[in-house]
């Protein structure tokens, strides 16, 4: 319980060196906000008019000023106007969340309803053939880049079937289900791929480990069946793992699959940032950024939550 | 030496090994500027061409030839991932033996420092350093090497805090040796092994990066060969020129899953509790 409660202090503090990074970084980028936000009609203004639209946006004040009244807001839940959207940042990401939400979701299930089987699969026929291929497989599973798993999905799809998935629109869930998923399964796919590798390397890995303890080999000698002593026994203790490298993978999901989403034209959070850091647009970056990390960190915090549910052991030393 | 031989006897250390070794010629040659053409040459005579005898893996929308490309493309990915990795690992290893050396404040400071920035998202995080350094062959470096950092400084700082409570450094500074000796000799010389692996395995994150970068167009800028430019070039032209998209594509497979092999085996010759389990 201690290390929770040292965990949960260092959370506002881990933030605001997230936050002040940030700040400092973006300001860095060369040219300014004002500038990158008009375009080409940039020229049409005067200085004057500028420097009202940067007074407009509390541009103009140094950045210490700008910094503490940024944390000053943020504690009320404003995280500032996006110049680019023209409206609050908060109101920008949550619209795009859904998506990349959806989208890491759907990635880890995949993931996990192959990966977990598949690793099992391989513990109980160790260096057998079997193992071999899943081995083999998930070591380029793992080897392999998702944009060029994505490429190669949609190489196969255009050149193999005729068709093109769909692209650069999106329908949200509830809306129309059906069509959401269509438009989520490739990229969702071409994510859960390698994500599907590393978890089945390391359920293989974990499974090993487990079926050679002591606690496997009495209930064995004890005459459970075999299947018995493999989903009951051994799996919950293989899961630990599984759940540390599917809790990070996850977390990363959550900050927006920059690379996939533009393969696949998705209006996520990935390419929102991306679109902000190039258009300088400093509340948006600031406050996206912000809140991956903040998921990323609560993410973490579960998967640790998660051992102590699946260890009584963890849970009796805590 | 007998690292080599146990290297060599491992299956997939001797898979490994003989990618990475065949690509580090292939990215020799690109450097050297031996190639079949001139990489960068135009030829609009000869644009789109299928592979064939003079063009081996075919050429690309400016008739350039695609081998020569995906020769100097290797050559540059090789180069920002070994540079990155350097970078990462010694900055992380310094920093790792200062926390775990000086304990309390100073690493206290270094272990949240780490904390923030692992708490971006790696490409993220790259992308940023991009930014505000404006697309390169050395912000890319840079960006890498800052993204993996934490990662050598968490390696290191572990086991060298366990090190250094070990009675041999009790014994050295009884003898007086000096704090540099203690730190490079006993703590440093016995981290190699955990290190080698983490570089080994951080040298395919590295290539991923890049590559991920130069597809975004934040990396390498064109017309310089990069394997992630021509995945990212590839893209409009897949269904009528294929080979540019599967030669970069297996390339980088190929690169990433010689470096994962490679780590794979150094782990399973170098850390003997994981021996069994991953035999």
């Amino acid at each position: 319980m201690n290390t929770l409660i040292r965990r949960l202090a260092a959370f506002p503090l881990v933030l605001l060196g997230v936050s002040s990074l940030v700040f400092v970084a973006i300001r860095l980028v060369p040219g300014d906000a004002i500038t990158a936000m008009l375009g080409t009609q940039a020229g049409l203004l005067t200085p004057a008019q500028k420097a009202a639209l940067a007074a407009y946006f509390g541009l103009d004040r140094p950045w210490i000023a700008q910094y503490w009244h940024w944390l000053r807001a943020l504690l009320h839940g404003d995280l500032g106007i996006s110049v680019t959207y023209g409206k609050p940042v908060l109101e920008v990401i949550l619209q795009r969340f859904p998506l990349t939400l959806e989208l890491a979701l759907l990635s880890m299930a995949i993931a996990l309803v192959i990966g977990v089987p598949a690793g099992v699969y391989a513990a109980t026929h160790a260096e057998r053939r079997s193992d071999l291929v899943l081995r083999i497989g998930a070591m380029i599973g793992q080897s392999t880049p998702s944009f060029v798993f994505g490429l190669v999905i949609i190489y196969v799809l255009s050149a193999g079937f005729g068709v093109l998935p769909a692209m650069g629109t999106f329908t949200p869930l509830l809306k129309d289900p059906l069509a959401n998923l269509g438009q989520l399964i490739l990229p969702a796919l071409t994510l859960g791929a390698a994500f599907a590798a590393a978890v089945t390397r390391i359920a293989r890995s974990a499974m090993l480990d487990v079926l050679s303890e002591d606690y496997v080999r009495t209930a064995r000698s004890r005459g459970v069946p075999a299947r018995g002593v493999i989903w009951r026994h051994a799996l919950p203790n293989a899961l630990i793992p599984v759940v540390t490298v599917s809790g990070i993978e996850f977390g990363y999901l959550l900050g927006g699959a920059v690379i996939v989403e533009q393969l696949f034209a998705l209006p996520g959070l990935g390419r929102m940032v991306l679109d902000a850091i190039l258009q300088r647009d400093y509340a948006l970056v600031q406050g996206t950024v912000l809140f991956i990390a903040f998921n990323f960190m609560v993410v973490n915090l579960l998967v640790d939550l998660t051992y102590v549910w699946l260890d009584p052991r963890i849970r009796a030393r805590g | 030496m007998s690292l080599l031989k146990a290297l060599f006897r491992h299956p997939s250390g001797r898979i490994g090994a003989t990618i990475v070794l065949v690509y580090l010629l292939l990215a020799a040659m690109g450097w050297i500027g031996l190639t079949p053409h001139d990489p960068l040459a135009q030829n609009r005579i000869a644009r789109l061409q299928p592979p064939s005898a003079r063009y081996w893996l075919g050429t690309d929308l400016f008739g350039r030839d695609v081998a020569s490309r995906l020769m100097t493309g290797i050559g540059q990915s090789f180069l920002i991932a070994f540079l990155s990795v350097a970078v990462a690992a010694s900055v992380g290893t310094v920093l790792g033996l200062v926390a775990a050396w000086f304990e309390r404040f100073w690493d206290g400071i270094l272990m949240r420092s780490m904390d923030i920035l692992l708490a971006f998202p790696a490409i993220l995080l790259a992308m940023l350093v991009v930014a505000v350094l404006g697309p390169g062959t050395w912000t890319s470096v840079l960006a890498i090497a800052f993204v993996y950092m934490p990662i050598f400084t968490r390696v290191v700082r572990g086991p060298a805090l366990s090190l250094k409570n070990r009675e041999f450094v009790d014994a050295a500074r009884t003898f007086g040796s000096s704090t540099g000796y203690i730190v490079t000799r006993h703590l440093l010389l016995n981290i190699v092994a955990p290190l080698t692996v983490q570089v080994t395995l951080a040298l395919a994150w590295a290539l991923l990066t890049e590559a991920g970068l130069s597809f975004l167009g934040l990396g390498t800028q064109p017309p310089a060969a990069s394997l992630g430019v021509m995945l990212s070039d590839s893209r409009n032209l897949m269904e009528m020129a294929p080979w540019l998209m599967i030669c970069p594509a297996i390339a980088i497979m190929g690169g990433i899953l010689g470096f994962n092999l490679l780590g794979d085996a150094l782990r399973d010759i170098l850390d003997p509790k994981t021996r069994v389990a991953r035999a």
